[in-house]
C-alpha cells in the first residue's frame, strides 16, 4: 500500500483550531420520548448542530447520516426524513422490546492544511476524497483525523444493553447505569471506552437542556478514572448532552497523523 | 430494624395458622377540571432497597375492540414503571384493572390466596403512584413491618392526585 505522502502533525497544534470549528457547536439527535410502553410506538427525532440545547439555531444534520439499530441489532428504516435549513427529523416505528440506538454513521473524516502560493489552504473530507483530489500530494501538507460519534437511546419495555455492544474503534460509552434509567438526584456512572479498552482521564462535560432559560450553563465537568468510569448526580429534570474527546495518533495507510475523538450522548433524568 | 425482625418472625413462627389480611383504602379525589381523566394508579410493596416484593394493582385503561393503547401510557408511573412495570407482562390477573372513578377503593388481600404468602418477614414500604391524563403525577408511601398486624391502621394523605391512603393488616383469629 502507498503510503499517504502527509506530514506528522502532534497533536494541539493549528489543525485542531479547524477540527474544532465544527465542534464548537453542539451537535444532538431529541428523541421525542425516551421511555416507552406498549407493543408498539413510534418516535420522531430532530437532530441538530446548535449553540443552544436544544433549540435549533445553526445547522441541520443530514438524516441520511443517521442509523437506528433496533434491540436485536437490525437496522430499523428511518421514514418522514426532512432536512430543514437548521433542524432535520425522522420518524421509526419501534415494535421490538428494549433499547434502540440512534446514531451517525461513520464520522470519520480528514482534515487538511498546506501553503500554496502563499495562501494558506483548508480541505476536509473523507480519506477517498483526500486520494482522489491530491490532497495527499499538496506540498508540504499536514493532515489530521476526526472521529465523531453522536447517539441516543431510546427504549420500549424494558431496557437492554445490546446496541451497546463495543466496536472497538473510537470513543464508546458502555452503560453501568442505562441511558434510559436516569433519574433526577441519583447517581449515574458510565464507562468510556477507547478503541475498546477503558479510557482514562478522559474528561466528560454534561449539560442540561433549556440553557435559553438560565444565565449559568451549569455545566458539570467529570474525568474517566483508570476503569473509564465517570459517576455523576443529574440535578435536575430534563433532556442532558453528553460530550467527550480525546486526542491521540493514529497511524494511516502508513502515514502517522494525529487523531482527535469525540463521543456525544443525549439522555433524559426523568423527576423520581 | 433488627427488633422489628424478630419479632415479627417470633409471630410467624409462634402463629403459623394464623392469616394475616391487608387492606389497603385507595382515595382518588374529585377533581374540578375543564378536561378529567381517571388516573392511572399502580400499588406496589417495596423492599428498603427499592426493589419490588409484590405488585398489588394497576389500574388503566384496559384494551378496547382490540386496541391496547392504554399500555401507552403505562410507563407515566415512572416509579412503578421502572421498578417493576417494564418487567411485567400485562395484564395479570388479580392485578391488572380498569381505572377507577372518584371515591375510596379497597384492596383486601390475605396470606391464603394472594402473593403475600411468600411475603418474607420484615420491613416494607408500600407505594401508590397515581398519574392523570393532562393533568399531575404524585406518589405516596407507607412503610409498614410484615407480618405485625397495625394496632390503628397505617395512613398518608396525597395533596393533589391522591387522597387518603390507609394500610391495615390484620390477623385471622
Amino acid at each position: 500500500m502507498k503510503h499517504l505522502a502527509v506530514k506528522f502533525l502532534a497533536a494541539s497544534t493549528a489543525l485542531f483550531a479547524i477540527a474544532g470549528t465544527a465542534s464548537a457547536h453542539r451537535a444532538w439527535i431529541l428523541p421525542s420520548t425516551f421511555t416507552f410502553s406498549g407493543d408498539e410506538q413510534w418516535v420522531t427525532v430532530d437532530a441538530a448542530i446548535s449553540n443552544d440545547l436544544f433549540f435549533p439555531n445553526h445547522h441541520a444534520i443530514d438524516p441520511a447520516s443517521i442509523l437506528v439499530t433496533a434491540p436485536d441489532g437490525s437496522a430499523v428504516e428511518i421514514e418522514n426524513a426532512m432536512r430543514g435549513e437548521i433542524r432535520s427529523m425522522f420518524d421509526f416505528k419501534m415494535d421490538q422490546q428494549g433499547t434502540y440506538r440512534i446514531s451517525t454513521a461513520g464520522g470519520v473524516s480528514y482534515f487538511a492544511g498546506w501553503t500554496e502560493n502563499g495562501e494558506r489552504k483548508r480541505w476536509r473530507g473523507s480519506l477517498e476524497q483526500l486520494k482522489a483530489d491530491g490532497i495527499d500530494q499538496k506540498p508540504g501538507v499536514e493532515v489530521s483525523q476526526a472521529q465523531r460519534s453522536n447517539e441516543s437511546f431510546v427504549t420500549l419495555g424494558a431496557p437492554t444493553t445490546d446496541v451497546f455492544a463495543a466496536t472497538g474503534s473510537g470513543l464508546e460509552l458502555s452503560p453501568v447505569t442505562h441511558p434510559n434509567d436516569i433519574f433526577a438526584g441519583e447517581a449515574a456512572s458510565f464507562k468510556l471506552l477507547l478503541d475498546g479498552a477503558p479510557a482514562e482521564g478522559v474528561e466528560v462535560t454534561i449539560v442540561p437542556g433549556n440553557d435559553r432559560y438560565r444565565d449559568d450553563p451549569a455545566e458539570t465537568k467529570v474525568t474517566t478514572d483508570p476503569e473509564g468510569l465517570i459517576t455523576f448526580t443529574p440535578d435536575r429534570a430534563g433532556p442532558y448532552w453528553l460530550t467527550a474527546s480525546s486526542e491521540g495518533t493514529i497511524d494511516v495507510d502508513g502515514a502517522p497523523m494525529s487523531q482527535r475523538l469525540s463521543y456525544t450522548m443525549t439522555f433524559e433524568a426523568l423527576p423520581f | 430494624m433488627r427488633a422489628t425482625i424478630t419479632l415479627a418472625g417470633m409471630a410467624l413462627l409462634t402463629s403459623p395458622a394464623i392469616a394475616e389480611t391487608l387492606d389497603i383504602e385507595i382515595g382518588i379525589p374529585r377533581l374540578d377540571v375543564a378536561e378529567y381523566h381517571r388516573p392511572y394508579v399502580a400499588a406496589w410493596i417495596a423492599r428498603p432497597d427499592n426493589s419490588v416484593a409484590a405488585n398489588l394493582a394497576v389500574w388503566y385503561q384496559q384494551e378496547r375492540r382490540g386496541e391496547d393503547e392504554g399500555e401507552t401510557w403505562l410507563k407515566d408511573l415512572r416509579q412503578w414503571w421502572r421498578r417493576t412495570g417494564r418487567q411485567l407482562d400485562l395484564p395479570i390477573d388479580g392485578v391488572s384493572g380498569a381505572t377507577r372513578a372518584p371515591g375510596t377503593h379497597t384492596i383486601s388481600l390475605d396470606t391464603e390466596t394472594s402473593g403475600l404468602k411468600d411475603l418474607e418477614p420484615g420491613d416494607y414500604v408500600l407505594n401508590i403512584e397515581a398519574v392523570r391524563e393532562v393533568g399531575g403525577r404524585e406518589m405516596v408511601q407507607i412503610p409498614f413491618s410484615w407480618p405485625a398486624a397495625t394496632d390503628t391502621p397505617l395512613s398518608v394523605s396525597g395533596e393533589t392526585e391522591l387522597g387518603d391512603i390507609t394500610l391495615n393488616i390484620t390477623q385471622d383469629e
